[in-house]
C-alpha cells in the first residue's frame, strides 16, 4: 500500500525496512529512520491532539524539539511515557502511541465546548474564576481541571528500565552538530583539545541536512558526514547523538540527557534506557542553532499550519509532504527554500510574501522556476476545522495596517516563516544577560558570563560563510587557551545564496467584523486578545504577563511563542522589545524523564545499606530487620507465630530474667588520640574528663553551642593518650564532623586526632543477671567479678584466640557487658557467645526489646534527645560541670533554660494499665477542651513494661518536675485515641540503679 | 553544582563537600566572661550578605578538612579558598 504523502526518491530513511506501529489504536507503517510525526504525516494523519485550554484540534507544527502540539502518550515494552513529542520520537517496530488532552477521543472531544464558550476562558481565567468559593476548589474545580487538562499520564508501575548517571570532564563541550558546532569541534579537536560533541537528533548536521549549500566542493550534508566520521575516530573526542544538553549550571557544569534505547522496541541487554551526563567543561560552545518564528494570523493553530522549515525537513529528511497543495506564507527568504523544494518534487506551491518584490537571489530563482508568488500578501485566516482546507488571503497596505479585499484560496497546508529566533536558552541559563539585535528582531547572547561562547545562528549569524569562519576561529582560540597548541585547520570555501532582509511584519490585522483567534502560544492556547487583556488590566512586567496569561509556560517553554509575545507587548505598550525584556529561561531546555534524573538511586540503591558482620546469622535465625540510619538491624527474632509484640516481650523478659545478647556493631565509634585528648574531651563533654583513669569508661553528654543536647555515649580510656568514644548510631557522622570542626578550626593548638572506627569493631551487648556467668566462661583467664571488673570498668582479653575489648557498660539497666572484636571476627564472637550462653538460657534480642529495656529504666535516647531538649529536660543536669567550661555551657544560663517550670522527662502509665499510648500523643489537662487544646507535653517513646506487665511511656512534659502523680490525658487524634494517664517518675524500674552495679 | 578548590586536595565537585556556615564568626574564648548579648550574637546572629561571603566548607567525602571559601552569594563565583588559620 503506497503512502499518500510519501515521495519515492528523496529522504534519508531506509525504505528497505518497513516498521509497523499503532496510533490511537489504528495500525500504520513507516520506515526505519522515520519519527512518529513523519510516519503519521506520510499516512495523511494530521490530527494528533487537542489544545490545552480550548481543546481545539492540533496537528504538527514543527519537526523537532520546538514542537508545541504533537505530544503523545507512548507505549513501549509494557511501559508508558507521557509528554513525548511525536516529532522527536523515532519509530520502532510495535510502537504504540495515543493522543493526550482529549476526552473521550481525539475526533470527538468534550472539552472542545470550551472553544465555543471561550469568553469564559480569557487571560487570568483560572485566577478569576477558581478563586471562590474555597470549598469548590477540591470538589469541583480541581477534578475538572485535572480531567480536562494535562499532557498524559505518568505510569504508576515500578519502572523496570535502567537509567545511569555519568560524570565527565572535557576541554570543550559543543552543544549541537550543525555547521557551527561541527566547525568548532573540528578546529578544537585538531588542536588537541578534549571535545564532547552533543547532538540532540539522531542525525548529525543540523541545517546542513536540509540546506542547498556547498562546502569545500561537497554538499553541506556530505561535508557534515565526513567531519563527523573523522571526529568519531579521534581519541580525544566523544561524539553523541540523541543527546540533549538541557541545563547550564554553576561553574560550567552542564547536564545532558542521552536517549540510548528509546528508539528501539526494548532496551538492549546491559544497556541503560537513558543516561544523564554531568559534564564539567572548561569551555562551552553553544551551537544550538535557531528556531523559525511563526507568523500570527486568524486560526493559525489549525492542523496543517506548519513552520516552513519543518515542511522542508519532512520533505528532505523523510520524503514526506505536509500537503500536496501548499501555501507558503513568509516575511523572509527562508520560505522560498521550502517552496523550491516542493517545486523540485513536482508539487506547485503558492508563495505569499509580506514584502514588496524584494531584490533577492532566491526570489529570482523561484520566479525562474515559475512559482506563483504574491508580494505584499498575507494569510488572514486559515479555514477548515480538523485540517486546513483553504485560506483567506488579502493584499496588505504599505504601512501593514489595511487589508485589501479578502480572497479565498485552496490549499491543504500553510507553511509559515516569520524569520529566525536564536536558541539562547543555554546562554541565558549560564547567567548571560542577552541583548536585543534589531537586525534580526531577536535576542542574542551578550557578554559571556561563564566560560561560554555562542556561535552560528544561535548567535544571530545566518550566513553559512560567516558561521563557518567564526566557528572555526572560536574552536581554535578556545582550544589554544587550554592546550597551548596552535594547529590551525583551513576554512573550506562556501557556496550559498545571498540573503535579503526580512520584513519586520509578523502579526496580520483582523479584517473588520471578524474575531478570528490569533494564537501566540500554541501549547498553552494564548491568543493575541489574552495578552491585550492582561495589558489592559494593568500587567506590565513581562514576567507578570507570562504568569497571568500562561504565555510561554508550557512544556515547550515558549520556543516558538516567546518573541511574538514580546513583540505584541512592545507593540501595545509602544515600547521597543529590548525594554520589555524576555522572561528568564530555566533548565531543563526540554523535558527530562524522572528516571534519568534519579538514575541508579532507586529503592535500596538510594543510599548504602550497611550490614553488621553478624547479619547472616541474624537472617538464619528469623530476624525481622529495621532501618536504623543506614544500617539494617534485627528488630526482633521471630519464633513460631510470634508478632513484633510477643517476640520483643519474650526477648526483653529474658534479659530481665536470664541473659540476652544484642548486636551493637552499629554504634558510632570514634578513636580520639593524642596528648591533649583528655583536655579535648573535657571541652566537648559537659562533665569532667581530666581524671578518668586508664581502663575506665565514663558516660558523657555533648551539647551544641546553643545548649541543646547533641549526643550521648560512653568513652573509655584505652591507654594514656587513647580514648574510644561511642556515639548513637544516628549521630555518628555528625559527631565526627563536630569534633573535626573544633579541632581544626577553633582549637588547632590541641594535639589530638579523631577517626571513625565504627566499621573496624563489631560489638555484642551481653545483658541480664546471668551475663557474668557467660562472661566468665568466655574469658576464663580474666577476673570478671564485681571487684575485678566493676561497673564502668574496661579490660582487654582473649576470646578463644581473638583479641577482645570488654566494657562493663549497660544500656538495658541490667548487669551488662559489651564485647568488641575486630569486625572480621564479629560473627565468630557472636557464635561463641550464643554457644556458651546456651546453658544460661541466652537469647538474642533486637532493637524493639532494647527500646523496651531502656524506656522502662528511663534512659533517654534519640526520641528524647531530639534536637530540642537541654540536659535538664532529660534529667542529665547532674552531668553539668560547674568547674569548667564546655561547648554550649554559656547557653544554659539563658532565661528560658533556667525557668522553674521547664519541661522535663517523666514516665506515663495509662490508668487502665492496658491501653498502649501512641508515640507522639499530646498530654493535656482536659480531654475535651476548646481547640486547640493546650499541650503540656508529648509522649516520646512507648513500650510494654516487662517488669510490671503494663504499658509504659516516656514523655517530655512542661514543669515535669512538679507533675509526678498528676492525672492527664494522652490524646492522639491521628489514632483517634484519648487515654487517661498518670504521670510517674521516668525511672520506672530499679530507680536507684542497683542492678548495673550488682 | 559548584566546583570547589579544597586547599588540601585540589578542585572537586560540590557533592564531596558539606556547607559549614559563616567563617567570620569568632567563638568567644573558653572560661571567659561573656555578656548575654555577645553570646547571642555568636550563637544566633548571621549576616546574609548579597555578594562576597566568607564561609566554611568541610571536605566530608575527601580529606575531611574544614576550610574557608570566599564566594559570591549571587553568582556563586569563588574568589579564594583558604586553610582555617589563613586570612583573606
Ligand atoms: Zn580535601
Amino acid at each position: 500500500m503506497p503512502q499518500d504523502y510519501r515521495l519515492d526518491k528523496i529522504g534519508l530513511i531506509n525504505r528497505n525496512k518497513k516498521i509497523s506501529f499503532k496510533f490511537n489504536g489504528k495500525s500504520y507503517f513507516g520506515y526505519e529512520g522515520d519519527t512518529l510525526a513523519s510516519a503519521l504525516i506520510a499516512n495523511g494523519v494530521h490530527l494528533v491532539g487537542r489544545s490545552f485550554k480550548y481543546h481545539r484540534p492540533r496537528g504538527f507544527f514543527g519537526a523537532g524539539v520546538d514542537e508545541p502540539y504533537a505530544i503523545v502518550q507512548l507505549y513501549r515494552n509494557n511501559e508508558t511515557d507521557p509528554n513525548v513529542r511525536a516529532t522527536e520520537q523515532e519509530l520502532f517496530e510495535g510502537l504504540e502511541a495515543k493522543s493526550v488532552n482529549c476526552w473521550p477521543s481525539v475526533n470527538f472531544d468534550i472539552g472542545a465546548i470550551n472553544n465555543f464558550l471561550n469568553k469564559f476562558f480569557p487571560a487570568g481565567f483560572y485566577y478569576k474564576t477558581f478563586m471562590w468559593p474555597k470549598s469548590f476548589w477540591y470538589k469541583v474545580y480541581e477534578p475538572f481541571i485535572r480531567k480536562a487538562a494535562g499532557f498524559g499520564v505518568a505510569s504508576i508501575k515500578h519502572d523496570k528500565e535502567r537509567y545511569e548517571h555519568k560524570y565527565e570532564y572535557c576541554d570543550l563541550l559543543i552543544t549541537g552538530s550543525g555547521p557551527s558546532g561541527l566547525a568548532s569541534a573540528y578546529a578544537a579537536a585538531k588542536n588537541g583539545a578534549r571535545v564532547i560533541l552533543a547532538e540532540d537528533k539522531p542525525r548529525f548536521g543540523g541545517s546542513l541536512l536540509t540546506s542547498e549549500v556547498n562546502i569545500g566542493n561537497q554538499s553541506g550534508k556530505e561535508w557534515a558526514e565526513n567531519i563527523v566520521n573523522e571526529l568519531k575516530e579521534m581519541p580525544n573526542v566523544i561524539v553523541r547523538n540523541r543527546a540533549q544538553v538541557f541545563g547550564y549550571y554553576d561553574h560550567n557544569m552542564l547536564v545532558m540527557s542521552e536517549r540510548i534505547n528509546d528508539h528501539l522496541p526494548k532496551s538492549k541487554k546491559y544497556s541503560p534506557k537513558q543516561r544523564l551526563w554531568y559534564i564539567r567543561a572548561k569551555e562551552v560552545v553553544i551551537s544550538s542553532g535557531s528556531i523559525e518564528r511563526p507568523l500570527v494570523f486568524g486560526n493559525n493553530d489549525t492542523p496543517g499550519v506548519v513552520l516552513s522549515s519543518a515542511a522542508k525537513e519532512y520533505l528532505k529528511v523523510y520524503g514526506v509532504l505536509v500537503g500536496r497543495n501548499p501555501l507558503i506564507f513568509t516575511n523572509n527568504d527562508s520560505g522560498y527554500e521550502t517552496a523550491i523544494e516542493f517545486k523540485k518534487n513536482g508539487i506547485w506551491p503558492i508563495i505569499l510574501d509580506t514584502r514588496n518584490n524584494p531584490n533577492s537571489e532566491i526570489v529570482d530563482e523561484a520566479k525562474r522556476m515559475g512559482i506563483d508568488i504574491k508580494f505584499s500578501y498575507v494569510v488572514v485566516a486559515a479555514k477548515g476545522y480538523k485540517k486546513v482546507k483553504s485560506a483567506e488571503i488579502a493584499k496588505i497596505s504599505e504601512d501593514k495596517k489595511e487589508l485589501g479585499a479578502i480572497e479565498n484560496i485552496n490549499c491543504d497546508c500553510i507553511c509559515v516563516s516569520g524569520f529566525w529566533t536564536p536558541t539562547i536558552h543555554l546562554a541565558s541559563q549560564s547567567g548571560n544577560k542577552t541583548k536585543f539585535n534589531e537586525e534580526i528582531d531577536a535576542f542574542v547572547p551578550g557578554k559571556s558570563k561563564q566560560e561560554e561562547t555562542t556561535v552560528g545562528s544561535a548567535n544571530g549569524i545566518f550566513t553559512l560563510e560567516e558561521t563557518l569562519k567564526t566557528s572555526f576561529e572560536a574552536g581554535h582560540q578556545l582550544s589554544k587557551k587550554i592546550t597551548k597548541n596552535d594547529n590551525k585547520v583551513s576554512i573550506p570555501k562556501v557556496v550559498e545564496k545571498k540573503l535579503t532582509k526580512h520584513d519586520k511584519f509578523w502579526c496580520v490585522p483582523l479584517p473588520k467584523g471578524k474575531k478570528y483567534k490569533r494564537f501566540l502560544d500554541f501549547q498553552n492556547d494564548v491568543a493575541v486578545t489574552d495578552v491585550e487583556l492582561a495589558l489592559r488590566e494593568g500587567y506590565r512586567s513581562i514576567e507578570h504577563v507570562k504568569r497571568y496569561t500562561t504565555l510561554g509556560m508550557a512544556t515547550d517553554q515558549g520556543k516558538t511563542s516567546n518573541l511574538n509575545g514580546l513583540q505584541l507587548v512592545s507593540d501595545v505598550e509602544n515600547k521597543i522589545v529590548p525594554s520589555v525584556g524576555h522572561t528568564t529561561f530555566r533548565p531543563p531546555y526540554t523535558p527530562v524523564t524522572i528516571g534519568a534524573i534519579v538514575g541508579r538511586e532507586v529503592g535500596k540503591h538510594s543510599k548504602p545499606t550497611r550490614k553488621s558482620p553478624i547479619h547472616s546469622w541474624h537472617e538464619k535465625h528469623n530476624a525481622v530487620f529495621v532501618d536504623a540510619g543506614v544500617w539494617l538491624r534485627p528488630r526482633y527474632y521471630k519464633q513460631g507465630s510470634e508478632g513484633l509484640f510477643e517476640a520483643s516481650k519474650r526477648e526483653a523478659e529474658n534479659v530481665r530474667k536470664n541473659v540476652g545478647v544484642c548486636d551493637v556493631t552499629t554504634l558510632g565509634k570514634i578513636d580520639v588520640k593524642g596528648p591533649d585528648a583528655a583536655e579535648f574531651l573535657n571541652r566537648v563533654y559537659t562533665n569532667a574528663w581530666l581524671k578518668l583513669p586508664i581502663g575506665k569508661a565514663r558516660y558523657g553528654v555533648m551539647l551544641r553551642e546553643d545548649g541543646i543536647v547533641m549526643d550521648d555515649g560512653t568513652t573509655t580510656r584505652i591507654s594514656g593518650n587513647h580514648y574510644h568514644m561511642t556515639t548513637t548510631t544516628a549521630q555518628a557522622a555528625n559527631v565526627l564532623s563536630h569534633l573535626e570542626y573544633y579541632l581544626q578550626v577553633i582549637w588547632p593548638e590541641l594535639n589530638v586526632n579523631v577517626v571513625s572506627t565504627t566499621e573496624q569493631w563489631s560489638g555484642a551487648a551481653i545483658a541480664g543477671p546471668k551475663s557474668r556467668n557467660v562472661l566468665q566462661k568466655l574469658f576464663p583467664n580474666i577476673d570478671v567479678s564485681n571487684e575485678g571488673l566493676p561497673f564502668m570498668g574496661y579490660v582487654e582479653g582473649d576470646l578463644f584466640g581473638v583479641h577482645a575489648r570488654i566494657f562493663r557498660i549497660s544500656f538495658s539497666g541490667e548487669l551488662a557487658y559489651e564485647v568488641n572484636v575486630e569486625s572480621n571476627n564479629g560473627n565468630y564472637m557472636w557464635e561463641k557467645i550464643i554457644e556458651i550462653g546456651k546453658e544460661f538460657s541466652i537469647q538474642p534480642y533486637g532493637t524493639e526489646a532494647l527500646s523496651t529495656l531502656r524506656i522502662e529504666m528511663g534512659h533517654v535516647a534519640g526520641s528524647e534527645l531530639d534536637g530540642r531538649t537541654i540536659p535538664y529536660d532529660n534529667g542529665l543536669q547532674g552531668l553539668l560541670s560547674k568547674k569548667k567550661d564546655f561547648i554550649g555551657k554559656r547557653s544554659l544560663s539563658r532565661q528560658a533554660f533556667v525557668a522553674e517550670d521547664r519541661q522535663k522527662v517523666v514516665g506515663v502509665v495509662p490508668l487502665d494499665k492496658k491501653t498502649s499510648i501512641p508515640e507522639g500523643s499530646h498530654l493535656v489537662k482536659e480531654e475535651k477542651a476548646k481547640l486547640p487544646n493546650p499541650k503540656l507535653g508529648h509522649v516520646s517513646a512507648s513500650c510494654w513494661s516487662v517488669e510490671y506487665n503494663n504499658p509504659f511511656s516516656l514523655a517530655i512534659l512542661h514543669d515535669g518536675k512538679n507533675m509526678i502523680g498528676q492525672k492527664l490525658f494522652a490524646l492522639s487524634p491521628l489514632k483517634n485515641k484519648s487515654i487517661p494517664v498518670e504521670i510517674v517518675s521516668s525511672h520506672y524500674v530499679d530507680p536507684k540503679g542497683e542492678r548495673v552495679r550488682s | 553544582m559548584l566546583h570547589i578548590k579544597c586547599p588540601y586536595c585540589g578542585t572537586r565537585s560540590q557533592n564531596e563537600f558539606a556547607y559549614g556556615g559563616d567563617a567570620t564568626i569568632k567563638r568567644p574564648e573558653l572560661n571567659k566572661e561573656v555578656s548575654d548579648k555577645e553570646w547571642d550574637t555568636f550563637v544566633y546572629f548571621r549576616k546574609s550578605p548579597r555578594g562576597k561571603h566568607l564561609e566554611f566548607w568541610h571536605h566530608i567525602s575527601g580529606c575531611r578538612q574544614w576550610f574557608k571559601v570566599q564566594r559570591d552569594t549571587t553568582t556563586h563565583e569563588i574568589f579564594k579558598t583558604l586553610k582555617p588559620n589563613e586570612d583573606i
